[in-house]
């Protein structure tokens, strides 16, 4: 008989990858004008809802996904958008403070929110996107499930569930031309492929309540008990946050040069050996 | 701190066959930051320490987890991460590089955690600030952006993109020696340890003939305007000794594998020479392929939006195109 789930998603708000992208003094502008939901994100969301709807109705009851970001006040529409695929909670990690942090920063932050909803109620798993489509680092998943004390699995396809006395979770995960297996112990955090779903659209009733369900704002403050128990239990320094506090600073951000005109030939007959004779004189070839 | 005294450690990937081109770059850009050592996971063969001797590298560090992981070790990412931890706890290293593949991301990630380091992802190029801090440089936002970030940890940690540099030997060889350090695996590190690792010949892409696409000098890619007959793309990837690379929609379509998709969600890639056919240039394939140093696109549309990032475009049709052009390259060759 499966057990009712909590299943904790973490996304993230970017620029959406067909707007003018920019920095501006060191940092990436994220902005209501442009920003949303993470797109590979939605694989991450729609996984978890897929593990709890195919759960039996009683334990469907009692499961819950919580959608999980940190990031400035307009993160909160990669929250909403998330409420519209069918997400039952939302947080928002917010605060001044965090504005500029690097990849530690930012990630033990997630950690400690995480945390706080395993501290209210057990989380047995962590879903991310396989990587953000503004700084494709895909390294705060590893992070934050390193402050929690969990494995982490990216670039997952599929994964089972096991129960048992100790629950593990069985992921296949695709690399560059090798298929790996591994199971590990939950809670555990996984990052999804965007082959692993296709994402559902919203329907319009979901639509509707998205844009009046109440979301959980935890300034940094809230979450201070858990990050005061992971410096003791881990025995490592806590990353600072916000520019300041980063481990790798930013400093510079500029715009390439645009490229020269493109060179346009029209195929009459030699425009293989015009591509061929472009590359020669070059001296590409 | 000066350079000559910077120890910089190198992960190499594969120490049990030979080095590929990107772990050869990689102890290249390493050499300009200071003393160079390997660290491997499992026993690097005589290939790979004569390679190791020609790039100046005299120390080879090579982990030994305190138990039997099986054969699969090496492919736990946690436990790759605190190998790395522990050599640079014994080397006093101030720089760890890994070749930015999705595991050694992983690694990267779990090696900052363990030693509080500074950590750079996907670096194009490696430089020290006035402060003698390490500062990583790399392209981004499609290839539009160009950003530098300062480590300020004792303890620097970067993953290199392929490509960023060119390999290059060391003025003299050295003899190179191996030498053991202990490991105790943590749980995590052994429950990393994959229960199965299927590696697959892809029938496209990186056959034995044709160089890994992540890795490759060279791409010719295929799109939607192939029809499914990757033949042409094929032909003009074998003349030009470059990797076959796809968009997503002829991975959906079952014409390539998945292991040839370009783009942000597939494989990234920065060849010095990539050539597009039949591909429109949607934002998810500009993303992965934009940091190409030279762009050549072939369409039948003139108003395709690959063109407009393209340092050469030939409107016309691939077929014709990309057969005429491998005949010329070939004809080339043979007489060069």
């Amino acid at each position: 008989m499966a057990a009712a789930l909590r299943v904790v998603v973490a996304v993230k708000y970017v620029p959406d990858i067909q707007s003018a992208r920019a920095f501006e003094d060191r940092r990436l502008v994220r902005t209501s004008d442009d920003g949303t939901l993470n797109e590979l994100d939605e694989n991450a969301v729609e996984a978890a809802l897929r593990l709890v709807e195919a759960l039996p109705e009683d334990a469907r009851e009692g499961s819950e996904v919580v959608v999980v970001t940190v990031g400035p006040p307009d993160a909160e529409a990669a929250l909403r958008k998330a409420y519209q695929l069918g997400a039952d909670r939302a947080v928002h990690v917010v605060d001044d403070a965090l504005a500029g942090s690097d990849y530690h920063g930012t990630a033990v932050a997630l950690a400690a929110a995480v945390q706080r909803l395993h501290d209210e109620r057990p989380v047995d798993l962590v879903l991310t996107g396989m990587a953000a489509l503004d700084g494709l680092g895909s390294v705060v998943p590893t992070l934050a499930a390193s402050w929690l004390g969990w494995p982490s699995v990216g670039l997952v396809t599929a994964f089972s569930l096991d129960e048992g006395e100790a629950p593990t979770l069985t992921a296949t995960r695709e690399l560059d031309g090798v298929t790996e297996t591994v199971t590990v112990p939950r809670p555990a955090v996984v990052s999804v492929t965007d082959h692993a779903n296709d994402p559902r659209f919203p329907n319009f009733k979901l639509i509707m309540a998205a844009r009046t369900k109440p979301v959980d704002t935890w300034p940094l403050a809230d979450l201070e008990e858990q990050l005061e128990r992971f410096a003791e239990d881990s025995g490592l320094p806590l990353p600072g946050v916000g520019g300041e506090g980063a481990r790798a600073r930013t400093t510079s951000a500029e715009p390439r040069p645009p490229r020269p005109e493109t060179e346009v030939v029209t195929d009459k007959g030699e425009g293989g050996i015009a591509l061929a004779e472009f590359l020669i004189r070059h001296e590409l070839v | 701190m000066t350079s000559s005294r910077r120890t910089v450690l190198v992960h190499l990937d594969t120490p049990a066959t030979e080095l590929t081109s990107s772990a050869l770059e990689l102890l290249t850009l390493a050499r300009s930051l200071g003393r160079v050592e390997a660290v491997t996971l499992a026993s690097p063969s005589l290939t790979t320490l004569a390679q190791l001797g020609a790039y100046g590298v005299e120390l080879v560090r090579q982990a030994e987890p305190a138990e039997d992981l099986g054969p699969h070790a090496p492919h736990s990412t946690a436990l790759v991460a605190e190998a790395l931890a522990r050599a640079a706890d014994v080397s006093g290293a101030a720089v760890v590089l890994l070749a930015s593949t999705f595991p050694n991301k992983e690694s990267a990630a779990r090696l900052a955690f363990l030693t509080g380091a500074g950590l750079v992802i996907d670096a194009a190029a490696i430089g020290v600030s006035d402060e003698g801090h390490v500062v990583g440089s790399k392209r981004v936002l499609a290839g539009s952006w160009d950003t530098s970030c300062e480590i300020v940890t004792d303890l620097a940690v970067l993953t290199v993109r392929a490509n960023a540099v060119v390999p290059e030997p060391a003025e003299a060889a050295v003899e190179t020696t191996v030498e053991g350090f202990a490991v105790v695996p943590s749980t995590l590190a052994k429950a990393g340890v994959p229960t199965s690792r299927e590696v697959h010949e892809a029938e496209h892409g990186d056959g034995p003939a044709r160089p890994a696409l992540a890795e490759a000098a060279f791409v010719v890619a295929g799109g939607r305007g192939t029809f499914g007959d990757f033949t042409p793309v094929e032909d003009l990837a074998d003349a030009l000794g470059a990797a076959v690379g796809a968009t997503r929609d002829c991975v959906d379509e079952g014409w390539i594998g998945h292991d040839a998709q370009i783009g942000q969600t597939g494989v990234t890639i920065a060849p010095r020479v990539y050539v597009g056919a039949g591909i429109s240039g949607a934002p998810h394939h500009r993303g992965g392929m934009q940091a190409s140093q030279v762009i050549v696109a072939v369409n039948n549309d003139p108003d395709c939006p690959l063109f407009e990032i393209s340092d050469f475009a030939v409107v016309g049709d691939l077929h014709e195109v990309l057969p005429q052009a491998a005949e010329r390259i070939r004809e080339h060759r043979a007489q060069a």
